[in-house]
């Protein structure tokens, strides 16, 4: 098991790297040097500004540099020191600003998974159980529409279900005495009061996916003659559904968190951004339109490196509940 | 095609009549001369769903394609005094009079400003009735961009009345006039990022599939890679490195092209799969053996065997590109006015004041979900269709 761990986690180091220098890309991508805007900006504003501050700034960044000495100088400042950078819009070292926020995109992405898989997992053992029958294709179809509903339109119209029929507006994720206030347990309480909606939200754009994914593994165990044996021993038909079958196809279901993860970390931002929910997302979006892309990029390197991070944590799941992943 | 759906077996429990018997032979000879794509048509056929999907997605393809015939006005027409005026019901009986008259009319508009907000309340004026016919004349265009042509499918009698079959938006601007000319843009922006990842992920998928080895493993880890990540942030990333002063055209190709970037890799793994379980196959060590140069292996011998595979995976792939435009644009991001997209139209949808007094708004939210249901149910078909000798 610890070698199997040890080598997921070497397997690990060259996809960090590729997303390193993917978000590298994206903070040089836009077109100009983006410090000399800021430099513009600040004299713009009537501020003077000093040369030997210019001078260091630049040292700090390699800017003028060649490009794979400034990653260089960019990374390490990452790994060594956790700095991540300036956002020269507002003037403050990225961590200060994106911590909170990182947080709450990470509790909003977990939830999501953990509601999609109480929809999903009820819902795809009886599609698998009573195949073709009217409840299987409800499910089937309400699915379908999960997945070809965009969840910022379900947003939408709640909202606007919400502010029209009850004159209420759904958006944030405090209620106002709270949205300063320091972290306490009726924060907390706050917090999952208005964590729900945009969960559900979120979460019903994987479920149509991990419902099929359910009912096809359970299905091809329901033929095996070891279901067949225990019915015929007579167990209950539930407790040799659940003791068996099911145990087996929930395997390739934790799988799944590899590819259902991205996509709630996704929605979560787009969510966040229709909802105004003070995640990543909406500050994501004003860096961007802001050109601030150290902030901006730093959102794209943390979102990714997290979400790898969990479908590596959802692999060790795998493996410890099903031995043969380890000697594959 | 007028033939009927070969069944292999004939019913149980009734006795097989002679006659009947018969039919069942002739309909057997026929499934064995049947070409793959018959067979594949039959076996689509039966799928009823697919099947109206498969209509509702060639309809919607058409108003892309004919969009100025669907378009009862310029989608960038404004009018001032119509600023977020409520659908009109289409009348096709005129009863007002007491007599009953067949026609076609839409009512006009009683408006009234608030003085102090300055916001325009529209009710329905059943006094006021608009003449509206079929093929209608109104603004003049080039059908197919070589046809000049001036007919629309539905428009006023008179040019100037206003008619909003699904209201306005903040400009009064036609929505219905908006929505068509959206629809030419995301259904084609689906189109055109299938086909570049489709070239994408036949290429690199293909290699991956057919040479196998040291070169199979780094494309595998690059479509994992992609595949781990989140791509909304990434994608509004990239969309927002595109120039702001690009024309339109541009920022079109950009958009396409960055929601290919990671639309590819589906694709690959199917090709991929599909090459690898051919490549065993008898018939290629049959084409390997008689001398036929690797090329030719590939294009003449593999690719018809799967061809129907990618065209169903291709269909399952659009929804996904349009859905991503949506987002992109709707976060404006992706395409920007004065070029009209379901998401560029969503944007209008942002403000919630904005949504509450005019819900139609969200309209072209429901042209989304419609597109992207019925796509995929088409793909769904083709991909049980996709190979007919499995039973």
């Amino acid at each position: 098991m610890l070698q199997f761990i040890a080598r997921r986690i070497l397997l690990m180091i060259p996809t960090l790297f590729a997303i390193s220098v993917v978000t590298f890309i994206i903070i040089q991508l836009p077109p100009g040097d983006f410090f000399t805007t800021y430099i513009s900006n600040l004299a713009a504003m009537g501020e003077s500004v000093d040369q030997s501050v210019v001078e260091a700034i630049k040292k700090e960044y390699g800017f003028g540099e060649p490009v794979y000495i400034q990653y260089v100088k960019w990374i390490t400042k990452i790994v060594t020191k956790g700095d991540f950078g300036r956002s020269f819009q507002r003037g403050q070292p990225v961590t200060d600003l994106i911590g909170d926020r990182l947080m709450l995109t990470v509790v909003l992405s977990l939830f999501s998974l953990l509601i999609t898989w109480v929809i999903a997992f009820p819902i795809g053992v009886y599609s698998a159980v009573r195949q073709y029958s009217i409840g299987d294709y409800i499910f089937t179809f309400f699915g379908f529409i999960g997945l070809a509903v965009p969840s910022f339109l379900v947003a939408l119209v709640l909202m606007y279900v919400a502010f029209k029929y009850f004159n209420q507006s759904v958006g944030g994720l405090f209620s106002p005495q709270f949205t300063d206030a320091p972290w306490s347990m009726a924060k907390v309480w706050d917090l999952f009061k208005h964590l729900w909606i945009p969960t559900i939200i979120i979460a019903l754009e994987g479920t149509a996916g991990l419902i099929r994914v359910m009912r096809a593994n359970l299905l091809d165990e329901l033929h095996k003659p070891y279901y067949i044996t225990a019915k015929a021993k007579g167990l209950s038909e539930f407790k040799a559904l659940v003791e068996y079958p099911v145990r087996v196809a929930l395997n390739p279901w934790v799988s799944s968190v590899g590819w259902i993860l991205p996509g709630l970390v996704s929605g979560a931002t787009i969510i966040s951004v229709v909802l105004s929910l003070p995640t990543t997302g909406p500050m994501q979006l004003q860096a961007l339109l802001n050109q601030d892309m150290y902030l901006a990029g730093s959102f794209v390197l943390l979102l990714s490196v997290l979400t790898v991070i969990g479908t590596l944590l959802s692999d060790i799941l795998l493996a410890w509940l099903d031995p043969r992943i380890r000697y594959q | 095609m007028s033939t009927s759906i070969p069944e292999a077996t004939a019913p149980v429990g009734a006795p097989v009549q002679p006659a009947e018997e018969e039919f069942a032979q002739e309909q057997e000879a026929r499934v064995m001369v049947a070409s793959q794509w018959q067979l594949m048509w039959w076996k689509f056929r039966r799928h009823k769903l697919a099947m109206v999907a498969g209509i509702v997605a060639l309809a919607i393809y058409a108003v892309a394609l004919f969009a100025e015939f669907f378009e009862p006005f310029p989608p960038d027409q404004y009018a001032a005094n119509y600023t977020y005026a409520p659908p009109q019901r289409l009348h096709f009986i005129d009863s007002s009079n007491g007599g009953i008259k067949l026609g076609l009319y839409v009512t006009g508009y009683k408006v009234a400003i608030d003085s102090f907000s300055l916001r325009r309340t529209f009710v329905e004026d059943p006094t006021k009735k608009i003449p509206v016919v079929l093929l209608a004349r109104g603004f003049k265009y080039k059908l197919l961009g070589f046809i000049p042509m001036d007919r629309h499918i539905i428009g006023p009698v008179n040019q100037g009345d206003p008619m909003y079959l699904i209201g306005a938006d903040s400009m009064g601007r036609d929505l219905l006039s908006k929505l068509v000319a959206g629809t030419r843009v995301s259904m084609s922006i689906g189109l055109v990022g299938v086909t570049i990842s489709l070239v994408l992920g036949i290429l690199l998928g293909g290699i991956s599939g057919y040479y196998g080895g040291t070169i199979d493993n780094v494309i595998q880890r690059t479509i994992e890679f992609l595949r781990s990540l989140p791509t909304i942030p990434l994608w509004m990333s990239l969309a927002a490195a595109l120039p702001v002063n690009w024309p339109p055209l541009y920022v079109y190709f950009g958009i396409t092209v960055i929601l290919s970037f990671i639309g590819w890799t589906g694709l690959a793994r199917v090709v991929r799969g599909r090459f690898l379980a051919l490549r065993e196959e008898d018939f290629v060590l049959a084409a390997r053996l008689d001398g036929s140069s690797e090329m030719r292996i590939i294009l003449r011998h593999m690719v018809p065997s799967f061809m129907s595979h990618i065209i169903a995976s291709i269909t399952m792939a659009i929804p996904g590109m349009i859905l991503s435009e949506t987002a992109l644009s709707f976060l404006g991001l992706g395409l920007r006015p004065p070029v009209i997209s379901w998401g560029v139209l969503l944007q209008d949808a942002q403000n919630i004041r904005a949504v509450s007094t005019a819900p139609w708004l969200l309209l072209p939210g429901l042209a989304v979900v419609v597109a992207v249901l019925s796509l995929n149910f088409l793909g769904d078909g083709l991909r049980d269709a996709a190979d007919p000798y499995a039973r």
